[in-house]
């Protein structure tokens, strides 16, 4: 395995990036353009829209989504290379992921008694 | 004259370019194809005709809507960041394109001396590679909402993400096993490891009466699908949230936030998120039958030899796209919490006992009935544990004759 397994990703990178651009270009050009003020405006179910785009809020909630699945994530890539080399590990790897996994789960199971995980309130 | 093009710029360049190009007009066609069959078989499932004018059966309903759509106008909002809203839409697309690159559709033909498989590229990292790619895809859609400037674009956006990364743990978490029990992240290994019948699995040696089972069954292929069902079944509804589709579409749900996340695009911009959400349906689909169900593995008759695996990964594909269709015309739409509920505290600690699961019964070093036993205990525990309702819900007891009868009649 060399680095030339990536020369055709390279290539449909290019590809694509080349199709999306070059329609939007494309599009730009051919398209009419008749902007009216009401058009430019943000859609919002047709009422008269409120202004100023740096107001909006929303849940902090999703923050916390956020922070979690960073822990989580991390975790899912530390379990790739150990099932990759478990032919080889076998007891030694089965306890080891064993301690990871309990400590891991020792934390979940805190996040989710201080509700952590709940959405709704 | 070719041959000393070819000779300088390298036949693996050119194979690979060929690929390239053939894969990507491949995925265009077809995404063309699932639309309209989409629409069809949905039209069927709710008693209706769905597109049927355009050429035959309809089929060229989907290329005159994208016609359509490329020469509709094209605005940015007032309120829209220039450069953020210009760059969702191909953060978006490009991303499903690449996951289409480690999916082996088909065996290998011989040109000349030279062996090519039906494989844009083997990766030996992948699957790893197939996940990078779909979280990639978030991109598109955290910018396309964050930068539309407008309401609905943002909430859809922010729900999305945060659906997005809780079910893309569950999908992470579901091919562990499979890596587990190959040994491998490379798709062709895992498509080549999952050759062959049910009667070549040696893990029953030693048990008479399972050994007899097994031999009963011993024409049926030896798919991951039978011994990996609970992964199966993870990855599925991870995969079906994944692509923001019914009944996880509450990123563009309709009914409250208009269109989600684009609903500020408009023209050729919306039409690459569609071409990016329907690719990433039928690489979520390619990757279940290349995981789950044997990849390009099937029978093969007679003449065209390598014709043959193509034909049969693509009817295997062909069924997933119809089971996205079918669970979309079935079910509603999950509410967001409940959505959360599913992703967080079922499918997280179910992959994870899944995991450990299938460690213990691939553990050299044991003794086989201790494993079989734990084993047995785990997936217990598996099933019980995605079986369980959300305690929080209760039971609403149905209307009986004897309620409906306490109703107060008589002249009012």
């Amino acid at each position: 395995m060399t680095i030339g397994a990536y020369l055709p990703i390279l290539f449909l990178v290019i590809l694509s990036t080349l199709f999306a651009v070059g329609s939007m270009i494309a599009a730009a050009k051919l398209t009419p353009r008749k902007w009216t003020t009401a058009k430019l405006q943000p859609y919002e179910s047709g009422i008269v829209p409120e202004e100023g785009k740096e107001g909006q809020r929303f849940p902090v909630k999703f923050y916390l989504t956020a922070m979690l699945f960073i822990i989580f994530d991390i975790e899912t890539a530390f379990l790739y290379p150990w099932a990759v080399a478990y032919g080889e590990l076998k007891v030694f790897g089965l306890i080891e992921m064993a301690v990871f996994m309990f400590i891991l789960i020792a934390a979940y199971a805190y996040v989710w008694k201080r509700g952590g995980l709940e959405w709704a309130e | 004259m070719i041959g000393n093009v070819i000779d300088w710029i390298g036949a693996p360049v050119i194979i690979a370019a060929v690929k390239v190009v053939i894969v990507f007009l491949v995925l265009l066609v077809v995404t063309m194809l699932v639309i309209w069959f989409e629409r069809r078989v949905l039209a069927f499932m709710q008693s209706r005709h769905g597109p049927n004018r355009h050429g035959p059966f309809g089929l060229g309903q989907t290329l005159a809507d994208g016609i359509k759509l490329f020469f509709k106008e094209d605005f940015r909002p007032k309120n829209a960041d220039r450069w953020a809203y210009a760059i969702a839409p191909v953060a978006a697309m490009v991303p499903s394109f690449l996951a289409f690159a480690v999916i082996p559709i088909g065996d290998h033909i011989t040109i000349g001396d030279r062996r090519v498989d039906f494989l844009v590229s083997d990766l030996n990292i992948g699957l790893l590679y197939f996940l990078a790619m779909g979280s990639i895809g978030v991109y598109g859609v955290v910018l396309a909402g964050w930068a539309s400037g407008s309401k609905y674009p943002l909430l859809g956006g922010v729900r999305s993400t945060a659906q997005l990364i809780s079910y893309e743990i569950a999908l992470g978490l579901s091919l562990v096993p499979i890596v587990l029990v190959t040994g491998s992240l490379s798709t062709k290994t895992i498509v080549a490891a999952q050759a062959g019948t049910i009667g070549d699995v040696t893990v029953f040696d030693g048990i008479p009466l399972l050994q007899q089972v097994q031999g009963l069954f011993s024409f049926v292929p030896n798919w991951y699908i039978w011994s990996q069902w609970p992964a199966f079944l993870i990855f599925l509804i991870a995969g079906i949230a994944e692509t923001n589709r019914a009944p996880f579409d509450l990123p563009e749900a309709e009914t409250e936030l208009v269109a989600g996340f684009h609903t500020e695009y408009s023209g050729i911009r919306f039409a690459m998120f569609f071409l990016g959400e329907y690719i990433h349906v039928v690489a979520i689909s390619a990757m279940a039958v290349t995981l789950f169900f044997g990849g390009w593995h099937g029978p093969v008759f007679g003449v065209v030899e390598w014709l043959w695996p193509l034909v049969w990964f693509t009817l295997k594909v062909l069924f997933f796209v119809y089971l996205f269709v079918w669970v979309r015309a079935t079910l509603p739409r999950f509410r967001y919490d409940r959505l959360m509920w599913l992703g967080w505290k079922r499918l997280i600690p179910g992959a994870l006992i899944w995991i450990l699961a299938t460690a213990i019964v691939n553990t050299q070093g044991i003794h086989r009935n201790i494993r079989l036993g734990v084993f047995g205990l785990l997936f217990l525990a598996v099933v019980v544990w995605m079986w369980r309702g959300d305690p929080r819900l209760g039971l609403i007891k149905p209307v009986t004759r004897s309620r409906v009868r306490e109703v107060p009649s008589g002249n009012l």
